[in-house]
């Protein structure tokens, strides 16, 4: 497994910085929780890790991989899936189908012509049903589903693609008190055998992840350490606690 | 229910033809001008189908396909006029009657290979194709979507309009070509000749639904309908949708072109006109009225509207363009399914 390695980036929108010299590590099966104000960084730190977005300087490493100069497509399939804030699942395909469009396997037109689900594809595709809760949806549209369905439904097209490294934005943001608490037990059974890095606004999801936290500010790292070290920092009590 | 639908067209469709060989003064018998009527609405149906492909799974709204119709209408009309030879007004062996008049010595480069029939038929698939490759690869490589590209596809037929309306192109300009005498030695006006044509269409159609079918119901098919309800999530699932887009696209310009050699053959010309934008609208009208993302409702769109249009241009040819402005106002507003939504009820 690969870890993550920013350092020093930079990224210019008309002047502002948007990320200030951040530098982060992410070991391999780490969870991470990175919070922070509106306007942080967080989710330009997600667009450059997976290529929306270049940085204007600094270094992104996947291992030994320089995701700087890669695009969207070719990270993906190196091992880094997203999950966005909105959930964005195909709505006019079923849940089984939206699985197996995330399934690792050619991408091609013509590979995609001729692909025909096999036995292996299958059990994959019923293994994910089962680790997100929804088997007995499998033939449902996806767009039948409640919000935090949708959400669960997302993070298991990302294990589909076998990823190393999962980005996770703000999953339990409009989710019940139930919803988030099976999405931190989620998270914490699919970190260990890949690495994990999750966005969130909300404390008590962010504590019951129980997990290394990384504070954002202003595009750059305020504080790093354990909820409670965190939480007891001044600097981050003064720009995001202690409002 | 679709299938059913289906089954019974082709089946009446291709009872027409036997049909017409009753005598005159039986009920049943079809007219020759149903019969080339409809073999005129089998290609529309096949350019319906093209756009169904492209706009109904891939969200590629292209309102430019009449330019790869027209394109390949003016390949077959390439071929229809080598084989005219010496039967020219002017009575030249080689040169057609427009070139001898504008004063060529000898024909264009371009106009090489097309006494051959195969060759002309792979030109009609081929340059359509390549034309769609490059404008495809380019407006999707700039990530144009949506409307933007549908603007695009439209300037590309009004500009492919005005080039072969110049006389110097080599195409006939505006007058076009006609006058054809024969094809794969069948006389082009006797009725044989006019059956096989209508077979060949409805053949052409079956099998384009075929090959769109088998497309949409595979993976690739999952795909696309990816790509136009969530490009960019496509995107990061790994799918480079440049390649998916293009794959479809060209295809989809291959099927008009395909559709547009089989038209002009039976309409006996084609001049730029065919290129005009309202055609490529009004296409893309047959498609929405029929039921867009379901193939078989591309083709009931492309024959109920003409069907309409033939009905109403007879009686009322004033008021056409304001049906056709109507049908698409409120299949927008109360048929976002088209027709087969209707056929098929409220499902889901």
């Amino acid at each position: 497994m690969n870890s993550l390695y920013l350092d020093g980036v930079t990224v210019m929108f008309d002047g502002f910085r948007a990320l200030n010299n951040l530098s982060l590590i992410i070991e391999p099966g780490e969870l991470r929780a990175i919070i922070g104000p509106n306007g942080a960084g967080k989710t330009t730190m997600m667009d450059v890790i997976t290529g929306k977005t270049k940085p204007t300087t600094g270094t992104v490493k996947f291992g030994n991989h320089d995701l700087t100069r890669m695009d969207e497509p070719r990270i993906a399939m190196l091992g880094i899936g997203r999950k966005f804030q909105k959930p964005t699942v195909f709505d006019a395909l079923t849940v089984f189908e939206n699985l197996e469009l995330a399934l690792k396997s050619p991408r091609g037109p013509l590979a995609c012509w001729r692909w025909r689900l096999a036995g292996t594809a299958r059990q994959k595709i019923q293994a994910t049903l089962d680790e997100i809760g929804l088997p007995d949806r499998a033939q449902d549209l996806a767009g039948l589903l409640s919000h935090g369905q949708r959400q669960w439904l997302e993070i298991g097209m990302l294990l589909m693609q076998e990823p190393e490294l999962l980005l996770v934005d703000e999953p339990v943001a409009g989710m019940t008190d139930q919803e988030t608490e099976h999405t931190a037990a989620l998270l914490k059974r699919i970190a260990g055998t890949r690495s994990v890095v999750v966005v969130e606004h909300d404390l008590e999801f962010v504590r019951a992840l129980g997990r290394r936290v990384t504070v954002l500010h202003e595009g750059s790292t305020l504080s790093e350490g354990s909820i409670d070290h965190v939480q007891n920092d001044p600097r981050v009590i003064e720009v995001y606690l202690g409002r | 229910m679709r299938r059913a639908i289906l089954l019974a067209c082709i089946c009446t469709l291709a009872a027409l033809p036997l049909l017409n060989m009753l005598p005159t003064d039986n009920p049943l018998h079809v007219s020759d001008f149903i019969i080339t009527i409809v073999g005129k609405w089998l290609c529309y149906a096949i350019l319906a189908l093209s756009i169904d492909l492209a706009w109904g799974y891939a969200g590629i709204l292209s309102l430019g396909h009449g330019a790869f119709f027209a394109l390949g209408g003016y390949a077959i009309g390439m071929h229809l006029m080598r084989l005219i030879g010496p039967r020219g007004v002017y009575g030249h062996p080689i040169l057609p009657d427009f070139m001898v008049f504008l004063g060529y010595t000898e024909l264009p480069w371009f106009w090489w290979g097309f006494q051959s029939f195969p060759f002309a038929m792979a030109m009609a698939l081929a340059v359509p194709g390549l034309l769609a490759f490059v404008v495809g690869y380019l407006a999707f490589r700039s990530r144009i979507t949506g409307v933007y590209l549908s603007i695009l596809t439209q300037a590309l037929t009004y500009a492919l309009m005005l080039a072969f309306f110049r006389n110097d192109m080599g195409f006939g300009g505006n007058n076009g070509f006609t006058d054809f005498k024969e094809l794969l030695g069948f006389s082009l006006n006797t009725s044989s000749a006019r059956m096989g044509l209508f077979y060949a269409s409805l053949l052409a159609l079956v099998v384009a639904l075929a090959l769109c079918a088998n497309i949409v119901g595979s993976k690739l098919g999952r795909v696309l309908v990816a790509v136009r309800d969530g490009e960019s999530r496509a995107r990061f699932l790994g799918y480079d949708t440049l390649q998916h887009k293009l794959f479809i696209f060209v295809l989809s310009a291959m099927l008009a072109g395909l559709a547009g050699a089989l038209y002009v053959p039976q309409v006996g010309i084609i001049n730029p006109g065919e290129f005009s934008p309202g055609n490529s609208i009004e296409a893309v009208v047959w498609v929405a009225f029929g039921g867009r993302g379901t193939l078989v409702g591309a083709i009931l769109g492309a024959f109920s509207v003409n069907a309409l249009k033939t009905w109403l241009t007879s009686v009322a040819p004033d008021l056409w363009l304001f049906v056709l402005g109507a049908i698409f106002v409120a299949v927008t507003l109360l048929l976002p399914r088209g027709l087969i939504g209707l056929l098929e009820g409220r499902r889901k």
